[in-house]
């Protein structure tokens, strides 16, 4: 019987050669990675298995992305724990704040996460690294400090869902938060709960990277275990650049079975926003259109690749950001802000009135940063909208692309971007 | 007496336990906050002992073991849902925060009532309406995880056996 590529990779990392949905398999992991949130918890875990090390100090990856730069003293507190272990048991990825990124912006742009890997993450946003066709999946801190200590893992076998996106012809700004954004409008914040979700389709194969790791990166937002998509040419032309070891592609059986298979006609998709407090909360951008907000946050690891900073300076450059917005840009890596800079786009968007800001989580999830007060409304190119994420509990955000961001930065109310600049 | 605190669904892990708290990890900090952006005043009224009752994908959102940490560190016995989060399922099966998943038990209970959980064969009983229910048994190695206490243990016995 055919397997999926989910199927194959968990197979072939359980050291069997087939694999069914529902069966509970024990698997090698080649990356166990946790951040300065869950981290502190996984170390303390950790230390409970009565081990001295980690089971290989080149699997590990410890990134201290979300309070950072240190915004008190708890927080830097925590950065400082996982600072020591890092230390103490020579963990080779780990980056100290001007090297560090957002995590999933930067554990695939420095080849560390690759194609055919199984990769556990404690941050649910882990699934972003299924762009690459690796399967990889969020866990909470325990789970992580037994990957850490053993190098293994469980996992109960995911029926996967696919979604296959039919021609390369998407509307004007369409992008990849858009496609994904569509989906979880369709299927429910638990349309695909403990499943694989599988992109394809010419529409999929004609993404850029960027696109690719915005689709996979909202799968948990379905409450999905992971996003994937096959690798192709545009896959390997990433990766080749970036790896340091080897790395297997694995593509599904044409026999493979889906539990649904959901078909889309790429032209049909218009640009998305999603409306407070769900992600599933979606509408088309005219029907937000006017919806007045006061804070635009560009950026995050769902939207902070070279890509988006682009997409978002074209629209600026040259304009003004509404005198009444904030409009805070957070690049993804310090890479990205290099490549955006030397591009002119920072400056671009500094000259139209926006912050540019170090690689953070920031207002993301709340964290710090552009923290909304009671009552003010954000338009985020983030992943989540729940209540009190960005600040007060009673505050709003809404979700969209860049594009759409950048747009309604410059009108200061939600608007769709062909009223404000020209496509191409 | 085990009051029922009633949720709706969806109910993520930033309404369980806020990121603007989560600079810090102690149990009884996180437990302060508990449920804070669903109901500002559950973490001051709930009583040790008591039970939530939510919807379908209660946890959903964020990977933050600090979730189901502030919920058992709030005193909470058990969480009754419709559906979990997979996530959140791992991580509270892994702290040892009992869940059990009965659509039924959700429909029959309301805020307030007396509820009384058998965590062993998962009986659920609604003492102030007189009903039982019967919640969902775990998939056999799940049974197997919660006989060994957890997964640090669970693993700690593999590593030894290895």
């Amino acid at each position: 019987m055919g397997m999926t590529i989910s199927e194959k990779i968990l197979a072939a990392h359980a050291g069997v050669d087939q694999v069914v949905p529902g069966e509970i398999i024990n698997a090698k992991l080649d990356i166990v990675h946790a951040n300065d949130v869950t981290g502190p918890v996984a170390i303390k875990e950790f230390e409970k298995f009565g081990v001295d090390k980690v089971f290989d100090k080149e699997k590990i990856t410890l990134v201290p992305d979300h309070f950072t730069p240190n915004k008190d003293i708890p927080s830097a507190e925590q950065s400082k724990i996982l600072k020591e272990f890092a230390k103490k048991m020579e963990i080779k990825h780990y980056w100290e704040i001007g090297r560090v990124g957002i995590e999933h912006c930067l554990l695939p742009e420095q080849g560390v996460v690759l194609p055919g890997d199984l990769i556990i993450g404690a941050d649910s946003h882990t699934c972003t690294y299924g762009a690459l066709g690796a399967f990889a999946t969020g866990v909470g801190s325990t789970d992580c400090a037994a990957g850490m200590a053993t190098g293994e893992a469980w996992f109960r076998v995911p029926e996967s869902l696919k979604f296959v996106f039919h021609g390369a012809n998407f509307q004007p700004w369409v992008s990849g938060k858009d496609l994904i954004l569509y989906i979880i409008g369709k299927i429910g914040v638990d349309g695909a709960r403990y499943k694989a979700m599988e992109f394809a389709g010419d529409g999929i194969r004609a993404l850029s990277m960027d696109n690719r790791f915005t689709i996979c990166n909202m799968a948990i937002e379905a409450g999905a275990k992971t996003g994937i998509i096959e690798p192709d040419e545009i896959t390997l032309e990433y990766v080749k650049a970036r790896a340091k070891r080897e790395y297997k592609i694995y593509k599904s059986d044409p026999d493979a079975q889906y539990e649904e298979i959901y078909e889309f006609n790429s032209a049909e998709i218009p640009l998305q926003v999603a409306f407070p407090h769900l992600p599933e909360n979606t509408k088309s951008v005219d029907e937000a259109s006017g919806i007045k907000i006061d804070q635009v946050v560009i950026g995050s690891c769902t939207n902070g690749r070279l890509e988006d900073l682009e997409v978002a300076a074209k629209i600026l450059k040259g304009k003004k950001i509404h005198p009444e917005i904030r409009c805070l840009v957070f690049p993804g890596t310090q890479q990205i802000l290099l490549e955006a800079m030397r591009n002119g786009w920072i400056e671009a968007m500094i000259e139209a009135g926006a912050v540019v800001s170090t690689p953070t989580c920031g207002p993301c999830l709340g964290g710090h940063m552009g923290i909304l007060a009671k009552g003010e409304r954000a338009l985020a190119t983030t992943n989540r909208n729940f209540v009190g994420r960005m600040g007060h509990p009673q505050s709003e955000v809404y979700l969209c692309n860049p594009a759409v961001a950048a747009a309604s930065a410059i009108r200061g109310e939600i608007v769709h971007p062909r009223e404000v600049v020209n496509y191409g | 007496m085990a009051k029922a605190w009633k949720f709706g669904h969806d109910i993520d892990t930033d309404a369980i336990i806020p990121a603007r708290y989560m600079n810090r990890s102690e149990p009884e900090h996180l437990a302060a906050h508990c449920m804070e952006d669903a109901d500002a005043s559950f973490a001051k009224k709930v009583q040790k002992g008591d039970i939530i009752v939510a919807g379908k994908n209660f946890g959903c959102g964020s990977s933050r073991e600090h979730a189901p940490i502030a919920i058992k560190a709030a005193g909470v016995k058990a969480v009754i849902a419709e559906s979990y989060a997979r996530i959140f399922y791992r991580n509270a099966l892994n702290i040892g925060l009992p869940i059990l998943e009965c659509p039924e038990a959700v429909q029959g209970i309301e805020a307030g009532d007396e509820v009384e959980v058998d965590l062993a064969s998962g009986k659920i009983e609604n003492k102030t309406k007189g009903t039982t229910f019967q919640a969902r048994p775990f998939p056999p190695f799940m049974q197997e995880l919660i006989k060994a206490g957890g997964l640090v243990p669970y693993v700690k016995e593999k590593m030894k056996n290895a």
